[in-house]
This record gives C-alpha cells, structure tokens and sequence, in this order.
C-alpha cells in the first residue's frame, strides 16, 4: 500500500479513499483488546557476517522483506541502482551497502545496523562484512549481540570463515550460536549434506567456549525455512529461522547473579526542592539491586544501604540489567564516577594486574610491548602497560604463536597489562559489561583495541 | 519475578546511558533541537536522565527562517516549561551576512545551508559534543554511523575510518578543535519512536496529527504552502486534510494525507506504511548519496 499513491487517487476518486480509511479502522480495532502488543515486545541483537556469495545479503533481505521492514521507495531506490549497474535482479546488498566506497567497489566496509520487528520481538542486525581484514568489524558486531547467525553454503560446507566468525562468536561470549546451512535447494534439499556439515560444525566447535548451537537447513533465496516451513524438506523436523529468532530464551542472557553498579554520573540538583539529594546515576551492570540492600563501594570499601532507587517515572523497589537508574544511599560518602556499588559478600575482582585477549583495530600502529595506553573499562579510565604478549591466536586454525608476536590489526593475543590504579572487574566470560575494556592511543585517542578480561 | 524489559524500555535505558556518557566525558555539550519528534523524544529522554536536576546542556536550534509557526510556538513553550537556555543559529542572518548563499529556483532549499550556520554555532559555543536525534533507519549513510562520532576540526566526518564502538565503551576523547556528535536514539525506529511516545504520554505539536491545511503538490510530494514556496505557474493551492511525518524546513518536508488525529492511529498508520518517512523530504532526493555527501561536510 503506497501511501502517496493513494494520497493522490485520494484527489482524483473516492474509491482509494475508502479503502484506507476502512484499512485504518480494521486495525485499530485488532488493536483495541488490552495492552497493546508493542508493550510486550522483546528487543535481540544478533550479527551476521559473510562474504559476497554466501546469500547473506539475500537471507537479510529476505527477513526485511518478509516482515515488512522494506518500504517501496527503499525498494525502488536499489532496483534503479541495480538496473544502472547491469543486475538483472534487484541486489539486497545495496540496502546496507549505502557508503560511496562500498558502492563502487561492491563491498561492505562498515557494520551496517538494520532493524525489523515481528509482532512478538524487535531485532537489531549488526550486518558485518566478512573480508579476512575486517575481522574488528565481526568483533564490533558480535560485542552486543544476543544471537550469532553463522551461514554456510551447503555446497562448500565449512569454511575458513566459518571457523572466523565462529571463533569470534565464542571469544565475544555471543551466547547463542544459530547455525544455517544456506543454499539447500542447490543440493537438492540433501538430509545428507545437511547431517555432514551439522557433524563437520560440532567436531570443529567442540574446542569452542559455546553452549547453545542451533543448526537449521535454509534457502535464503526460495525461502525455505526462513519464515515459512519448507514443504522440499520432510525429514527436517526442526523450526524456522523466523521461529528461532523470535522464541529463543534470551531471558538469561544478562548476568543477575553478581550485584555490579558502575557510577556513571553523579546526580545533584542543588535546587531547594531537591536540596540534599545525592543520587548516582548509572547502568545496572550486574544482579538484582533492591532498596534496603547492604551494599559496600569500591574503591573506598565503606559501606551503607540503598535508601532508595530513583527514576523519573518515581522511586522503583528493584532494578536489573539492564536498567539505567539513580542509586541514592543512606550514608553520605564521597563516590564519583569510575566507581562500582556492589555487594560486600560479592566483590568482583580488584587488580592492577590483568591477563587479557585483546583484537587489534589499528591499521598504523601495531601493538607495543611496553607500550602505553590509556584503558576505558565501565566508566572508568585509566592507564596501563602492556608488559607482556604471551602469544598471537591463528584464528583459523586456533593454534597459539608464542614466535610471531607482532599484533596487527584483526589480530588476536593474549597480553598481560598493568594498570595505574585497580580496575573492578569480573572475568569477560562471567559478565560481558564488568569484563571488558578499550585501549585508546595516548597521542591520536583512537580505538586502538577491544580488551577481554580472562 | 520476571526481569525482562520491553524493548522501548531497554532503547530507553540505552539512550540515557549515552546522554549520560555526555555530560559526563565533555565540557561543553549541546542537544540539538530541530522542533521534530526526535529531538522532542531527545529532550524527554534528556530530563529523564538527569532527575530531578536540570539538563545540564543548552539547547540549538539551526533555524532555517522557513519554519512552521507551531513548530516555534512549541519549541518556546517547551524551554520555558524546561527553563532550558536556547540558542539560535539563524540562516536568514548568514545569508544577509554573506556566510552563506541562498539558492534560487522553485525548488530552493536551505536546508544545505544549515550546515555552514551549525558548525559556525559550534565554534562560536566552543561546544566539543553536540548531541543529535538522528536514527540509523532513517537512511542508509546514517545505518553506519556510531553513537558517538567525531569530527574533524573543519567538522568532516569520514566514514571510512570511524572509531570502532564496542560493548558500552564510548571514546569520546579528542583533540584541541575537534569535536563529536552524539546519536543516543540511534538504535530506533520511527515506529518505535511513536510507540514510545505514546506509551508515555508525551506532548507533540499538533502538526504530527491530521488537520486540514493548504497545500500544494509538487512531484506527488505534498507542501505545505505559505510564503516560502516559490509557486510554479499552474501550481494550485488545494485545503487537504494531512500531517507531517517528519518537521523540518517547510519548503522541503512533504507531507501524507492522513486521518490519524491521534497517537494510536499515527501507530496504526506507520505500521501499514510502504514509504519510509524521507521518502517525503525532497534534500534527500537530490543523489542517492546525497545524505553522506552532506554529513561528510558536516551536516547533522
């Protein structure tokens, strides 16, 4: 339904006009019993990552296009370019290829954020490109996702990329891996093909840090599974991608164990109404903090008790990841950001000395030893030297080089780093916002590396 | 217990965790206000991350001189109920003061002067963080752009080589003359932005909702007529019923016949929409690169 369209037969005859005000009223009227649904709907991120040929473009396109997330003029846009550039069909690409750059030389160079939604779920896509160098892009990607779609084309199986983004995803702690054999139809929809890949995956993903594999048998192109069931392949008993994606338990995937509060900015109105108040603002990094709580501060380790949680809709009972809140306690201490509000029985760790996994962005300048760098973990800043690099990971091959040790950008090592004052941290793998960090050049405040704490 | 959030209320969390990561790693930031639902949703956002204190930033408005009369009436009413200090960035002053030139033709546009006017705004604040309410599904140069993005000391951004963002680490730190932008609803849609704004009750000017208004028809985009519009011959002025998807220039942003006088039936409208809300706005028509080319100069 094209709403200029019909804005203009509007002026020429009545009978467009009906048709959308009756369309207008049908659905306010599905709309009218109870809550409406918007208010129940559950946001995931997952990232994608595959090279040209693998039918990513195809398969995104397809769920955009599926839950009606494209609109015509987006459409129409990309099929003039793809007539100007010769294709004879319409190239999904050029939705998210939107950079000059990328245009004219075909590629992805940038994570490109796409977002669609379905009655139960709204999903953020974090669309990467996977050329060998753009590793950090994958790493970009995967550092906020819920879910790691991995495509393999059915008729070449496993590939060194897959083995990249793979790895990536596990490194990053993505904790959900959806596996999607692609292309089924140019195996003939093939139980067997799809059975050796699923083998060839697990054997490989077992020296993998990965729980929760998923594996699903697609055509991204007929649709085969994607939304709809495919009638082509009767002996596939498991579900769509659609219905992965909307119903996988993505309830557990925030840490709400460890009590974590990072003070991010410290609340005074200094207004008469609000005289003595004194609240800190920040993200609920980790458990569940509730008023009354005995809670210490780090790095001060005085303690007290939360008074009161604070929003602007009014004082709430209980806050979790991954809320953003202000904390006001019963005592007057002196906390300023970079701070951490936990809980006195459950510390994180609090050290100077940190084992860290660290991917090199930079393309100039490679990783120093003794080098440098200013570090950006929760909200605190401070420095640190990297005073040892154990070793380089081949990340194909996941072998460990202790010879080599010269980090370029896509590169992954294990460091050893000393920081000018303790950090509070949890280990990556045991809460992803308390376990991570930044590296950022001293001279030029470039990214220079994303940190996981081991 | 169930510790789930729905996802208006995690973009919600996301977006004041970001504007807070402003006030606190920049001396001199600014939200930029346009009048539009975006930066009205930025400016709720703003008083929510900062309750009960005050936003502790001013407010920027690049103004065109081709503004709706209700988008201003609201603006005004809106910092005074915020006691928010405003500062406006005029285009009519640049160009009687030669910074700037105005184009001529019938489909003259100011809109690529506003850049000129905020970066000299920027400098003349000194301000090194101007937030924004731009959204990564508006248009695809904006799907690859970062919550925060540098600029240059000439305010250029280069897309090519952004710092990458990961996790909730922001890298705001700069050089002497450089500064960023910040994009803290960036993870929204136009339909979550409504479905937010509805869910909370927020106030909007009533351009957003079906009236009845004279218009003209140019391109099947529908303006809005009024002083500004240079008429062609032949251009008749038609009384529609319509509202505005998106507020900006008047000379530029169509817009939709509609008989959605509320903000459920905007929902219902958005949701059966083909047509992306740009696809109104004629700057964006001008290549299909247009919006980077702008935003690589400097353009919000």
């Amino acid at each position: 339904m094209i709403l200029h369209v019909f804005s203009l037969n509007f002026l020429n005859g009545e009978k467009s006009k009906t048709i959308y005000i009756e369309q207008i009223k049908i659905m306010i009227d599905k709309n009218k019993n109870g809550i409406p649904d918007y208010q129940e709907k559950e946001l995931l991120r997952f990232t994608t990552a595959g090279s040209v040929d693998d039918g990513k473009s195809t398969l995104i396109g397809r769920l955009l296009y599926d839950s009606k997330s494209i609109f015509e003029d987006q459409y129409e846009m990309i099929k003039k370019s793809s007539e100007k550039r010769g294709e004879s069909e319409v190239n999904l690409a050029l939705l998210t290829d939107g950079l000059k750059a990328e245009m004219e030389q075909g590629i992805t160079i940038d994570v490109a954020y796409r977002y669609f939604s379905t009655p139960k779920r709204k999903f953020i896509i974090a669309d990467c490109p996977g050329h060998i160098q753009y590793t950090r892009n994958m790493v970009t990607g995967a550092s906020t996702s819920n879910v790691a779609l991995i495509l393999i084309d059915a008729r070449k199986g496993i590939s060194e990329q897959t083995r990249r983004h793979s790895f990536i995803s596990s490194l990053l702690k993505i904790p959900h891996l959806l596996v999607c054999v692609n292309k089924m139809d140019l195996v003939d929809y093939s139980e067997e093909v799809f059975e050796k890949i699923k083998d060839e995956f697990s054997q490989f993903s077992s020296k993998l840090d990965v729980t929760d594999i998923h594996f699903i048998a697609i055509s991204a192109l007929k649709g085969d599974n994607v939304v709809k069931k495919s009638e082509n392949m009767p002996w596939y008993d498991g579900t769509t991608l659609m219905y992965y994606l909307e119903n996988v338990h993505i309830g557990s995937d925030h840490n709400f164990i460890d009590n974590r509060f990072p003070v991010q900015y410290v609340i005074r109105p200094n207004t008469d109404e609000f005289h003595d108040y004194r609240g800190y603002g920040g993200r609920v990094a980790g458990g569940i903090m509730k008023k009354g709580d005995e809670v210490m501060v780090l790095p001060s380790g005085f303690t007290s008790k939360i008074k009161k949680i604070d929003t602007y809709d009014g004082e709430i009972e209980v806050a979790h990841p991954p809320m953003a809140v202000t904390v006001l306690l019963e005592d007057e201490i002196d906390i300023s950001r970079g701070d951490m509000i936990v809980r006195e029985n459950n510390k994180p760790e609090v050290s100077q000395d940190l084992e860290v996994m660290v991917c090199w962005f930079n393309e100039s300048k490679p990783l120093r030893e003794r080098g440098k760098y200013t570090i950006l973990h929760t909200t605190k800043e401070a420095r640190c030297v990297v005073k040892e690099i154990r070793y380089k990971l081949d990340i194909n091959t996941l072998h460990r080089d202790t010879e080599d040790l010269n980090v370029k950008m896509n590169d992954i090592a294990r460091v050893v780093i000393r920081t000018t004052s303790p950090l509070f941290y949890d280990p990556y793998r045991k809460n992803r916002v308390t376990g991570s960090l930044l590296f950022v050049d001293e001279a030029t405040n470039e990214t220079m590396a994303a940190g996981m704490i081991i | 217990m169930n510790y789930r959030l729905n996802h208006l209320k995690e973009l919600e969390a996301e977006s004041i965790f970001v504007i807070r990561e402003v006030a606190a790693q920049f001396e001199n930031p600014v939200l930029m206000f346009s009048g539009g639902k975006d930066s009205i949703l930025m400016t709720y956002l703003a008083s929510k991350a900062f309750y009960p204190a005050r936003i502790p930033f001013p407010f920027l408005h690049i103004d065109t001189g081709h503004n709706f009369p209700e988008a201003i009436k609201f603006r005004d009413e809106l910092m005074a109920k915020l006691g928010a200090k405003l500062i406006v960035g005029s285009v009519d002053e640049a160009i009687k003061t030669g910074m700037v030139v105005e184009e001529k033709g019938f489909n003259a546009s100011r809109n690529g002067l506003q850049t000129a006017v905020l970066l000299d705004e920027l400098e003349k604040g000194k301000f090194d963080a101007a937030l924004g309410g731009a959204r990564r599904d508006e248009e695809k140069a904006r799907a690859k752009e970062r919550f925060f993005s540098h600029r240059d000391e000439f305010g250029q951004w280069a897309p090519k080589n952004q710092r990458p963002e990961l996790w909730n680490l922001f890298n705001g730190k700069k050089l002497m003359g450089e500064h960023f932008r910040v994009f803290p609803i960036s993870n929204w849609t136009e339909l979550d932005v409504w479905q937010y704004l509805a869910m909370e009750e927020v106030p909007l000017p009533m351009l957003y909702t079906a009236h009845t208004r004279d218009v003209v028809i140019r391109d099947s985009i529908i303006l809005a007529d009024s002083d500004y519009l240079n008429k062609k011959p032949g251009e008749e002025v038609k009384n529609m019923q319509i509202r505005f998807r998106t507020i900006g220039d008047m000379t530029c942003t169509g817009a939709v016949v509609s008989e959605a006088d509320t903000l459920e039936k905007i929902i219902v409208e958005i949701e059966t929409t083909r047509h992306t809300e740009r696809g109104g706005r004629s700057d964006d028509k001008r290549s299909e690169t247009s919006m980077e080319d702008r935003k690589k100069k400097g353009y919000f």
